[in-house]
């Protein structure tokens, strides 16, 4: 058993505030200080902390990884894509409201078949479940647009119509608005990571057999947070889809649910924050990857299995090292 | 009414009989001590008991309430815990969640996801006083992989205790202890048992502390029970002396007697 | 009958090929543990190498008979790949968690992806002249390509080697020995880390022919590494990960289940192998002929 343990979390206000204060007002001063381009940018990134911070649940705190969550990033933003073309919705709050539904429904299927079982079997079972998902999305192209997708056009944000100059409105209005909805699920899963239920799936994650003897059911336990981390990613796949103006089976197939898990790993699965980190990083980095080379997938792949090699706690893995190091030396 | 008993309880591996239509009591309040060599079948026993492997045959009574074939969740609730024979903890998380985990789940509340754990102050307030009984208190906030073998045997208990069972069961809680660590940890348990009014069953291999700290012996061997009694009466059983310790009152014959024994 | 006829033998060819591919990932993992998700990109390496191998020959003017003696060389090149990468990038894993395993992979995946392109470029490589050498017969009154048979012969021959080769060879024992139980192999004298490395270049070499004998009769493309990735992962599945016998039940039902499906209903063919294959899970969690769960 490593005795060099998992990093405890410092609850005090002071130290959370510490973090918290500088972040807030540095994302909400963003679009100010940084070109569109930039800024859409960090939208990404946020969107897909939302979805990490989701798959993190299940890894880090309930230790199921899980290699299928593209699903539930895909139903989401497949659900928008419908509301708009079937059934002529262009609200925002009806897509999120949609996409927690829709993804929640999904999980619970999948998660009540998933959870029975641990480790490999647990990811292959989501990764082939996820596949299905795909490959209907793929074949059934008369309902979904096939390998072109469907256009999802600029939402009305609160009641309000998006202006004319659409870049204008994702880099202002859409901001925002992603900005308050990502502040939003970050309480909500801080929270949830915190409450007892939270330290109960800790428990399984450690030894769930002890875990059982204590008198937690650990299936139940674990379905619901399967639940809550499809319906988390879910949010993120509604958030993106409007940015990205398109739903396509990208998003959708296995290798999306791997990125996932790498940027979850590149920010470090033991911290609360590690996945957050981890979204921006490597939103960041695959932008630039992709605008510097035509080999970008060689340039990740080799930072991912560097990572794993030498890093495995990720960013905030090796931030917290250097933290108790530098505090060692006063 | 005794608080457990066991009727013609039997459990296979295979060929292997681990335990073998065993009629097994334990009596409100006692502290009993469950021994024989290895492969005897106590740790089998126990986990027929407390619901980690279904029986064979027989039935399982706790409490007037035949339990057999409930599931250890609901075992649990029933008043039935137990500690590991290898410590089996929460590694990463720190000594008192380790407790506040059971106290949490025995009051019902690990579905709560709305609330801050940290909140609730009566269960942190009893773990930190579990912790102090268990002489634990000073490594409250250490995460359970990190303290020492002994202490991370009595935190096994203590996670146990703090369910706050009817019925405990202690597999092998000094193994793996050195010899001076043991008594301490004997002391602590036992005092906190009877404290508690806590029924104990304790599996031990250790002679010293099974003869120390039990009013009643149990001895099984190769799946049956093949003695019960006080400490004095299973000492001077040759039955159990033989197959045990070897020794038989006519020295010679000793080893062919327990060969005999033990085929 | 004759329409019947070539239904089953397309049937067949897509198990081969399946089968050569699902057997090595089942093999590594029978033996090692580790569920390789680049081993699709070992498929495609295979592919690559030997439909470039074939066109240079084309160009240096060899005959037809000597291109079909260089099939077999994006096996060889798809095995030394494979010892390459379990000796540098494999071994630190084998004392960690599976889970990381399971990322390393997927970064080589990432990594091989693109190395092929960067040695072979975008555009698709084909070495049809084999497959039209063999011209075609006549069954049941329809023409079919020859080199069809070759293909199941191929996966015929394999599997046939590898259960001699498993079953009835010393290092066969030493490799059923080491799945089963790999520290009481290393007690008994046995050099494990010698048995994981030819068991590793042992199933990139299977994954490389089933790349090299399909590649004449469909080019190499980009992408096909993590496509027979996902139908290995299904094979697998409902053959039991780590048997070879179940590698063959899997790419036999997953043959058949294709060609009635696009026969009959070409859209859900692929949504139907994934359901079938979580159906498979869900009842019998360890595959047909799989062991209990890890």
């Amino acid at each position: 058993m490593n005795k060099a343990l998992a990093v405890s979390e410092v609850h005090s206000p002071w130290r959370i505030l510490a973090w918290v204060v500088p972040a807030a007002l540095l994302l909400i001063a963003a679009p100010f200080v940084i070109d569109p381009f930039q800024t859409l940018t960090l939208m990404y990134g946020l969107i897909a902390a939302i979805g990490a911070l989701g798959f993190n649940l299940l890894l880090g705190y309930t230790g199921l990884l899980s290699f299928g969550h593209s699903a539930f990033f895909g139903a989401g933003a497949y659900t928008v894509a419908f509301l708009v073309k079937y059934l002529k919705i262009a609200s925002m709050e009806l897509f999120l409201a949609g996409s927690v539904l829709v993804s929640a429904l999904i999980s619970v299927l999948f998660g009540y078949v998933c959870v029975r079982y641990t480790r490999i079997f647990f990811g292959i079972l989501t990764l082939a479940l996820s596949q299905v998902l795909w490959s209907l999305a793929f074949k059934f192209f008369w309902v979904t647009g096939g390998s072109d997708g469907l256009r999802v056009p600029t939402p009305t944000l609160l009641g309000a119509a998006p202006t004319d100059d659409k870049m204008e409105f994702l880099a202002h209005k859409y901001y925002y608005y992603v900005l308050a909805v990502f502040a939003i699920c970050v309480f909500l899963m801080w929270v949830i990571v915190h409450s007892p239920f939270g330290k109960a799936l800790q428990a399984i994650r450690d030894n769930e057999t002890r875990a059982e003897f204590i008198g937690i059911r650990i299936r139940r336990y674990r379905l619901i947070a399967f639940v809550i981390s499809g319906i988390f990613t879910g949010v993120a796949g509604a958030l993106w889809a409007p940015l990205n103006g398109l739903a396509s089976p990208d998003v959708l197939v296995w290798t999306f649910s791997g990125e996932i898990v790498f940027m979850t790993v590149l920010g470090g699965f033991r911290t609360f924050i590690g996945p957050i980190i981890g979204a921006i990083a490597f939103t960041y980095l695959k932008t630039y990857a992709v605008g510097f080379t035509v080999y970008w997938q060689l340039l990740l792949g080799a930072v991912l299995v560097v990572l794993v090699l030498v890093l495995p706690t990720g960013i905030m893995g090796a931030v917290e090292r250097l933290w108790s190091r530098l505090k060692r030396r006063n | 009414m005794s608080l457990l008993t066991t009727r013609a309880l039997s459990k296979s591996f295979g060929e292997n009989r681990a335990v073998n239509a065993v009629d097994f009591k334990v009596e409100q309040g006692e502290v009993l001590a469950l021994i024989g060599s290895n492969g005897a079948g106590k740790t089998t026993l126990v986990n027929l008991v407390s619901g980690l492997v279904r029986p064979d045959t027989g039935q399982i009574i706790f409490e007037d309430q035949d339990v057999t074939n409930q599931s250890s969740y609901e075992r649990i609730k029933a008043g039935i815990a137990r500690s590991f024979q290898i410590v089996s903890l929460f590694d990463q998380l720190s000594c008192s969640d380790n407790v506040a985990l059971s106290i949490f789940s025995r009051e019902g509340k690990t579905l709560k996801l709305a609330t801050l754990a940290s909140r609730d102050r009566a269960v942190w307030d009893e773990a930190h006083d579990v912790l102090r009984r268990f002489d634990l208190d000073r490594h409250a906030e250490i995460p359970a992989g990190a303290i020492s073998h002994g202490e991370r045997k009595l935190l096994d208990v203590a996670v146990a205790y703090a369910l706050r069972p009817k019925l405990l069961f202690l597999d092998e809680p000094t193994s793996g202890v050195s010899t001076r660590e043991k008594a301490p940890i004997m002391d602590i348990v036992t005092s906190i048992v009877r404290a508690g009014g806590i029924t104990v069953v304790i599996i031990e291999h250790d002679m010293d502390i099974v003869f120390r700290y039990s009013e009643r012996i149990v001895v099984m061997h190769q799946g049956s029970i093949l003695a019960d009694g006080t400490p004095d009466a299973i000492r001077q059983n040759d039955a159990v002396t033989t197959t045990l310790i070897g020794t038989h009152p006519t020295g010679e014959a000793a080893f062919a007697s327990a060969d005999d024994a033990r085929r | 009958m004759g329409v019947f006829l070539i239904h089953v033998l397309n049937a067949l060819l897509y198990s081969s090929v399946l089968f050569l591919i699902a057997g090595g990932l089942s093999l590594i993992y029978g033996v090692m543990r580790i569920l390789n998700l680049a081993h699709g990109n070992l498929y495609a390496v295979g592919a690559f190498v030997t439909a470039w191998v074939i066109g240079w020959a084309i160009e240096a003017g060899a005959p037809t008979a000597l291109l079909f003696l260089l099939l077999p060389t994006g096996a060889l090149a798809a095995a030394a790949v494979g010892a390459v990468i379990e000796r540098t990038l494999l071994r630190p894993f084998y004392k960690r968690p599976e889970e990381y395993q399971l990322l390393m992979t997927f970064g080589l995946l990432m990594i091989l992806e693109d190395l092929i392109r960067l040695v072979w470029g975008p555009n698709p490589l084909s070495a049809t002249t084999v497959y039209a050498a063999l011209g075609s017969l006549s069954i049941a009154g329809d023409r079919y390509p020859t080199y069809n048979l070759v293909i199941i012969a191929v996966g015929v021959i394999a599997a046939v080697f590898l259960w001699a080769f498993i079953y009835r060879t010393r290092f066969g024992v030493l490799l059923r020995a080491t799945s089963q139980d790999k520290r009481m192999a290393s007690a008994l004298g046995v050099n494990v880390n010698r048995i994981y490395i030819q068991a590793f270049t042992l199933g990139c070499f299977m994954a490389g022919l089933g790349g090299a004998i399909v590649v004449p009769s469909q080019s190499a493309v980009l992408g096909m590494g993590v496509d027979a990735l996902v139908l290995a992962f299904i094979v697998v599945v409902i053959g039991g990960l780590g048997s070879l016998e179940g590698a063959l039940a899997g790419a036999l039902i997953v043959g058949v289940v294709r060609e009635v499906g696009i026969t009959l209903f070409p859209e859900i063919e692929l949504a139907v192998l994934y359901l079938i294959a979580a159906l498979v899970l869900l009842v019998r969690p360890a595959g047909l002929f799989g062991r209990a769960s890890a």
